[in-house]
């Protein structure tokens, strides 16, 4: 049967879900929390987004929509522009070449290699930051959030397949 | 492979960004208050939820020592009174010697008060987004406070959103002085909670809770606001402990003194001294 017109753009709609939700984790990260101490090592919600995406559904959040909220999140967090971009990038580049081995295993081994790529993630974004003020931060600062952001992995995976199981589930 | 081109494409386009940043800051800047102009409004409303949602728990978190605190407050505000007869002392004595000496005061400040509505965080970037922009005749360099202390200066300037460079970033370079010895120096930001303290001249003596305030020199902000305590001091490093809590900023308020800012360096600070 043919699908009708209103079942198209409900497909089109479900399939921009990936690249939204992206996008409103990256806005979602610069809300103020007011927790002491936090700023400093807030985790880095788009990352995990990114990396969820690129392993279950690459054909919904290709590498052009990872460069824009890489974009989103420099001008937003007031990083230098492309250092986010940057690192989005290689982060779908590195597990799209590693797809096949993530398929059918289980969220312990998804949850190491996102530990695994996040250590890269942070480091990368270290280095670009240092190259482009020419100054070393601080290392453990960048550790800390490094922590926290594969801690809070688990919790925002959880929504996500959530998410990929109910509203992206006929696609 | 199509697709490792199109990857290569993107990161070299990523570094394309971070060099042209490099070379043309006013370009990215201003593509960067565009966007943030366009999610400012999201943010606004975003934020308040949280923002009352921490308020919520500071007040629960408060009913349960009011008892101390009303004892603490009560002798402080004894302490207080003690102050505000001295200021009352010394503020008559002051407008009386400054008719003595035919003083002129600069202009009075004024003040756009906004609200804290993103802070990125991270690691890297110390820096945050408040609700008042160029439509409220904000520009870039001017000081931003709250009654603690020093905030920032204003990095970005967009239509409603203005970036605020906090003092503690890699980037913030600010002079102070010492209240009390009048020694000069620069507090420099490294990305950690606690800014340090370079160009000090030879043989300064600093000790921990020492008074830090703007120097005024360089023209960017007025002398006198106070910035923060020396919390340690030794080994070659000193480290200060700013007056600001970056988790308690909700209003802040961005001052304009009318200086011209470090482009314009001829306009003397220190003439310009504030009178409140």
């Amino acid at each position: 049967m043919k699908p009708t017109f209103w079942q198209r753009m409900d497909l089109l709609a479900r399939g921009f879900t990936p690249f939204g939700l992206t996008l409103i984790l990256v806005v979602l990260g610069q809300v103020p929390l007011h927790i002491p101490g936090f700023a400093e090592v807030a985790p880095i919600f788009p990352l995990m987004a990114v990396y969820h995406w690129a392993i279950y559904r690459p054909d919904l959040l290709p590498a052009s929509a990872v460069f824009f909220a890489g974009l989103l999140q420099d001008a937003l967090s007031g990083m230098p522009f492309g250092v986010n971009a940057a690192v989005f990038v290689i982060v779908h580049m590195a597990v799209m070449s590693q797809q096949i081995f993530f398929q059918g295993k289980s969220f312990l081994i998804v949850w190491l290699g996102f530990s695994m790529v996040a250590a890269g993630a942070v480091t990368l974004t270290w280095a670009l930051n240092a190259l482009v003020f020419a100054a070393m931060t601080s290392v453990e600062a960048a550790f800390i959030q490094y922590l926290v952001t594969v801690g809070v992995f688990p919790l925002l995976a959880w929504l996500l397949v959530r998410w990929q199981r109910t509203v992206l589930a006929q696609m | 492979m199509a697709s490792r081109f199109g990857y290569l494409g993107l990161v070299l386009a990523a570094f394309a960004l971070m060099l042209l940043g490099k070379a043309d800051l006013v370009v990215m800047e201003r593509v960067r208050a565009h966007v943030t102009d366009a999610v400012a409004p999201v943010l606004a409303v975003i934020s308040r939820p949280a923002a009352t949602f921490d308020r919520l728990v500071v007040e629960a978190a408060a009913l349960g020592d009011l008892r101390e605190q009303n004892a603490a407050l009560a002798a402080e505000n004894k302490r207080l009174m003690e102050w505000q007869a001295a200021a009352r002392k010394l503020a008559l004595e002051n407008t009386q010697l400054k008719a003595l000496l035919n003083f002129a005061p600069g202009a009075e400040p004024g003040f756009v008060t906004g609200r804290v509505i993103a802070d990125s965080g991270g690691a890297f970037v110390h820096s945050i987004l408040v609700s008042a922009g160029k439509r409220d005749g904000v520009t870039k360099g001017q000081a931003v406070i709250t009654g603690d202390g020093l905030v920032g200066r204003v990095h970005g300037v967009g239509t409603r959103s203005v970036r605020v460079l906090l003092i503690t970033d890699l980037n913030s370079r600010i002079p102070v002085v010492l209240e009390a010895t009048r020694t000069r120096a620069i507090l420099a930001g490294d990305n950690s909670e606690r800014p340090r303290l370079i160009h000090l001249p030879p043989g300064a003596v600093m000790n921990p809770g020492d008074r830090i305030v703007t120097s005024g020199h360089g023209g960017s902000f007025p002398p006198g606001i106070p910035v923060g305590v020396v919390s340690a001091a030794g080994d070659g490093q000193i480290l200060v402990k700013p007056y600001v809590q970056r988790d308690r900023l909700e209003y802040v308020r961005v001052v304009d003194y009318g200086l011209k800012g470090i482009l314009d360096s001829t306009f003397a600070a220190e003439g310009a001294g504030i009178s409140k």
